[in-house]
């Protein structure tokens, strides 16, 4: 099976999208014969990866299509829950990398929506009218409020510790003490109290923002949202703009899409992709870039870059080294930045430049060894370098006619931040920031030899050793230990401050994906292993 | 009346700090539940009813004139003359459980929680039809299954006072928050929302739905929690009578319908005033399909989960001669492609459909006694139980359509065939304007025969209610 991730509101199995004025409602309605794969139910509004993939893209396309939208109130359409959370059985039979994977997109969905509220100023709304459970009430911890119904029976809870022996899997621990600022020791009894917390004590803890009952529930919701609306502070915006599919066509490993091409080495664990940059007339002010709508390379690109990012990331687990290459004019892909720069007021180039920070997250956070390879032809520059400097390490070709170049734009000074809150240039230069404001400050082409010596360089090969030194390095990067490298990069990529949303990957990688690999949780007898089976888990007490 | 007076029981109320501070907060909430959801009137009225004082032979049912709030609602538990160790489950031949093991904690609150709902919620839902009695008799019997609900709320309460601390305080608090049909905070399960406006519900209640009731207690007195078994085991002892009610009242309705269909020429029991056969068997379908929802999904990790801690046995744990019940399967028919087949299921996870196979066996047996009270009038008709596939609102047959005998439908046939097998709103309005008061002793509304005896000997026409005068 071809997973895509493009849909449409339209073809939603899962989800409701209306909007109305200036509040738009998500409603979850999954269908239960509807997961990607045969083998298990989604009872209970609970999903899969293929529920991700719609609220993912009604996330985003709330943001382009729908720019005036200023409050979202995200709900369940299903009478008897509003979510319980993701399907386990669905986890229980998934392999580890899937497991892995499927966490690390919802998360990234859930980090679109706390975005959305702070880049486009959409502000969400948990409108938690039943039953809520694991990954149901971290969708709702995602939200800028939860409003839970009172009606003596609909509880918040996060059951995985004391039912399934795994952690929330998609943030939910850090974001109670964290985001929601609640109290430790209560986070600790309601993280082991399988029934959850309900009604006045959820609001008294800090779970949730406010209750109401089930006869007023729909007015209160509206109430919420209408407030929610009214602080979002959201200028006018607009008119939204359609988001077209970005398919691939895909040929044996190939992977061609409109600006980039990705190729697939199963036999070298490798995939190579070629970015390539403007072409042709670009907007240049923000009525151009309105104009210019869903095609124009700064938005399009970036979105191929994701889809390319997130097929391999779920169907290509053999890959471990991804070698990423430009191609086209320094020069065009400095104007592309510079415009977007100069408009950053206007909507549609603040959701660009909010999208294309997001990618290069997504990059980020990708666990495969990541080789930016700059070459004769390439342009990364600007928006562009930063791919370069999401990448484990940077080949600079010292060419002997000087023409390999890279270039510096507004964006790379702080507008396309890492999950931690800092700048990729920041966190290369930790030791010295004095260094980061001479980067920053350095106009036009910087050739390797500059480069270099500017510390934007790991290896500048010449002509002679190029072929030869980049082989070697591919081929013994992509003959190390995976899991050894996953590790070591998520380490070292993330030099400086910790954020809310850089403690949930680093606690999602460092303790669920190993009480993943437990056998407390996935051996025979585990609780993941057990759960819904007729006999009971049985545990290994050592701790460690 | 102090609170130990006011509360016969058996568990050393008086020298039970603990239970004493719950109850002493939790009883006046409790009287003014039973004010306010209770029977509407009557409160001032005397009705000859059984209570229980002691657990033994002679004291537990008392029988004497009461006035309703004033019922001393007990605390008891089954006596056990030997300790047996835990009867089934992983914790086989194991020592019970006095006190609540913390890893159960969650498994054991769930289970009583559960059961403590569905036993205000008839109280609720009954608490118009004394004002539509068909007869002294039945108006008694109705009030003692309302007081003997309440004394099982209770004892659940009991044992979330006694045994989960403050949570079991706030959880007991939150059980008298919840009414049936609220549309605020209505009970949990839907069954339990549904109003009972008339008497032949009230019949089809305590014989279906509270039937459910009886097996869930019976196989919650195998448990491993001692408190919890020998609680449910003295419930059940009152719960027969719940039992009696619906069973022989049906049985009354039948035999009346029976005797007015042979009466009428054109064999129309409803022109004499009576229910006729077809009209019962709509409501046996409706009532019927709405119990067995009550057992729970047909493949349930609860119920594994509940047999495997030794909390929740079967009915009758001792006729089964494997108790551990983890190599067996159970076949089970499911629907595949729109055809029913068979499926094999691990036997812990199938013990709900076990359970639910007991229960409908039982409603059998109710039924082949109804079919020979038409038989002896006479009749050719007969009465019958629906599939337990029909009309099903949860568990894995929901969202389908099934005949009364279990085939599947589509949704347009199903539709079709909607008003000739469940009540319609003409069916409703009909029983209703049946409903009129008889509160003469001796004397039975035109469409339901007198019982054949009366209560603990009592004569039919005994004086089961005594009003007061000035109230009426």
């Amino acid at each position: 099976m071809t997973l895509s991730f493009d849909t449409h509101p339209d073809r939603y199995k899962h989800w409701k999208l209306s909007v109305e004025g200036d509040i738009a409602t998500l409603a979850m309605d999954v269908d239960p014969q509807g997961g990607l794969t045969p083998g298990y139910e989604l009872k209970l509004n609970s999903y899969d990866l293929g529920v991700d993939i719609e609220l993912a893209d009604a996330v985003q396309r709330l943001r382009f299509e729908h720019p005036n939208v200023k409050s979202v109130v995200v709900t369940s359409a299903n009478d008897r829950v509003f979510c319980a959370g993701a399907n386990i059985p669905m986890l229980g039979s998934s392999a580890h990398a899937f497991k892995v994977n499927f966490c690390k997109f919802t998360n990234e969905t859930r980090l679109s929506i706390e975005d959305a509220s702070a880049k486009s100023q959409q502000k969400y709304l948990a409108a938690v009218n039943g039953p809520c459970a694991g990954g149901g009430y971290e969708l709702a911890l995602a939200c800028d409020e939860i409003l839970l119904v009172d009606d003596g029976a609909s509880s918040v809870r996060l059951p995985e510790v004391p039912l399934l022996g795994v952690l929330p899997g998609t943030g939910g621990l850090t974001r109670l003490v964290d985001k929601r600022k609640v109290r430790r020791d209560r986070a600790d009894v309601f993280c082991t109290t399988s029934e959850g917390i309900r009604g006045k004590r959820a609001v008294e803890w800090g779970l949730v923002d406010a209750t109401a009952p089930k006869s007023k529930f729909a007015d209160a919701v509206k109430a919420h949202a209408a407030t929610l609306a009214k602080k979002s502070g959201a200028k006018s915006k607009g008119p939204g703009i359609a988001l077209g599919p970005v398919a691939p066509r895909i040929e044996d490993g190939v992977f061609t899409y409109k600006f980039l091409t990705m190729k697939i080495d199963a036999a070298a664990r490798r995939a190579d992709v070629e970015l390539r940059g403007p072409d042709g007339a670009q907007p240049k002010t923000a009525d151009e870039i309105q104009a210019a709508g869903a095609m124009q390379w700064s938005l399009h690109a970036f979105r191929e870059l994701d889809d390319a990012l997130l097929r391999l990331r779920i169907e290509h687990l053999n890959i471990g080294l991804l070698v990423l290459r430009t191609r086209g004019s320094v020069d065009a892909v400095l104007a592309v930045d510079e415009a977007l720069f100069q408009a950053r007021e206007h909507w549609l180039a603040n959701e660009i430049l909010a999208l294309q920070a997001r990618v290069l997250r997504r990059l980020d956070l990708t666990s495969r060894s990541t080789f930016a390879l700059v070459d004769q032809g390439s342009c990364f520059a600007g928006s562009l370098l930063e791919l370069a400097l999401a990448c484990d390490r940077i080949y600079m070709l010292a060419d002997d006619a000087e023409k390999v170049a890279v270039a510096i734009s507004s964006l790379n000074g702080g507008l396309l931040l890492m999950s931690h809150g800092v700048s990729r240039l920041q966190a290369r230069f930790l030791a010295e920031p004095a260094r980061v404001e001479r980067v920053l400050a350095t106009k036009g082409l910087i050739t390797t030899a500059d480069a270099d010596d500017l510390g934007l360089v790991t290896v500048a090969p010449d002509e002679i050793d190029w072929d030869d030194d980049v082989r070697i390095a591919l081929e013994e990067r992509a003959s190390m230990s995976p899991d050894a490298l996953t590790g070591m990069e998520a380490s070292l990529r993330f030099a400086g401050p910790e954020s809310c949303d850089s403690k949930i990957f680093a606690r999602l990688s460092a303790w669920q994906n190993w009480i993943f690999q437990r056998p407390n949780a996935v051996g025979p007898q585990g609780a993941l292993t057990k759960y819904g089976q007729p006999d009971r888990p049985t545990f290994d007490w050592k701790r460690c | 009346m102090s609170l130990t007076d006011s509360i016969p029981n058996n568990v050393d109320l008086a020298s039970d700090p603990k239970l004493l501070r719950a109850l002493e907060k939790w009883q006046p909430n409790f009287l003014s539940w039973w004010r306010d959801m209770g029977p509407d009137g009557f409160q001032e009225d005397k009705i000859w009813l059984r209570t229980a004082i002691s657990v033994d032979s002679n004291g537990w049912a008392q029988y004497d004139y009461v006035k309703m709030p004033d019922y001393r609602w007990g605390i008891f538990l089954a006596e056990r003359k030997e300790e047996r160790p835990i009867q089934f489950g992983d914790h086989i031949g194991k020592t019970p459980w006095a006190d609540v093991p913390g890893e159960l904690r969650g498994i054991l609150r769930r289970i009583i929680v559960t059961q403590a709902h569905t036993e205000p919620a008839s109280v609720e839902q009954q608490r118009l039809l004394g004002k539509t009695a068909p007869s002294l008799y039945d108006l008694r019997n109705l009030f003692q299954v309302n007081v003997e609900e309440g004394r099982h709320l209770w004892a659940m309460v009991h044992l979330l006072h006694q045994y989960f601390g403050r949570d079991g305080r706030e959880e007991a608090e939150a059980l008298l928050e919840r009414r049936s049909g609220d549309p605020d905070k209505p009970r949990i399960l839907q069954t339990f929302n549904e109003t009972t406006s008339e008497w032949l519900s009230f019949f089809m209640f305590t014989m279906f739905t509270d039937r459910d009731g009886k097996y869930q207690l019976a196989s919650l007195s195998e448990s491993g929690f001692d408190p919890l078994a020998r609680c449910t085991q003295f419930m059940l002892t009152e719960e027969a009578f719940h039992l009696f009610c619906g069973e022989t009242g049906i049985d009354r309705v039948v035999r009346k319908s029976a005797e007015l269909t042979a009466k009428d020429p054109n064999g129309d029991a409803r022109k004499l005033g009576g229910i006729d056969i077809p009209t019962i068997q709509k409501w046996i379908n409706f009532w019927f399909s709405s119990a067995v929802e009550l057992f729970g999904g047909e493949i349930s990790s609860n119920a594994a989960d509940y047999f495997a801690t030794g909390l929740k046995g079967r009915y009758r744990e001792d006729k089964y001669s494997d108790h551990v019940a983890m190599e067996n399967i159970y076949s089970m028919d499911v629907l595949e492609d729109g055809r029913l087949t068979k499926r094999e299921v691990p036997m812990r996870t199938a013990l709900n459909e076990v359970l639910r196979d007991e229960y409908v066996e039982d409603c059998e047996r109710a039924v082949r006694k109804w079919n020979k009270t038409i038989e002896a009038a006479g009749l050719s008709e007969r009465l019958f139980l629906p599939s337990r596939r029909f009309n099903r609102s949860m568990g894995m047959y929901a969202g389908f359509h099934f005949s009364v005998t279990g085939e599947p439908l589509t949704r347009e046939q199903f539709e079709a065939k909607r008003d000739e097998w469940l009540p319609t709103a003409a069916d409703r309005a009909y029983v209703q304007s049946l409903m009129k008061p008889v509160y003469e002793p001796g004397q039975f509304a035109s469409w339901i025969a007198p019982p054949l005896h009366g209560v603990k000997g009592t004569p039919i026409d005994y004086e089961y209610v005594k009003f007061n005068e000035r109230e009426r």
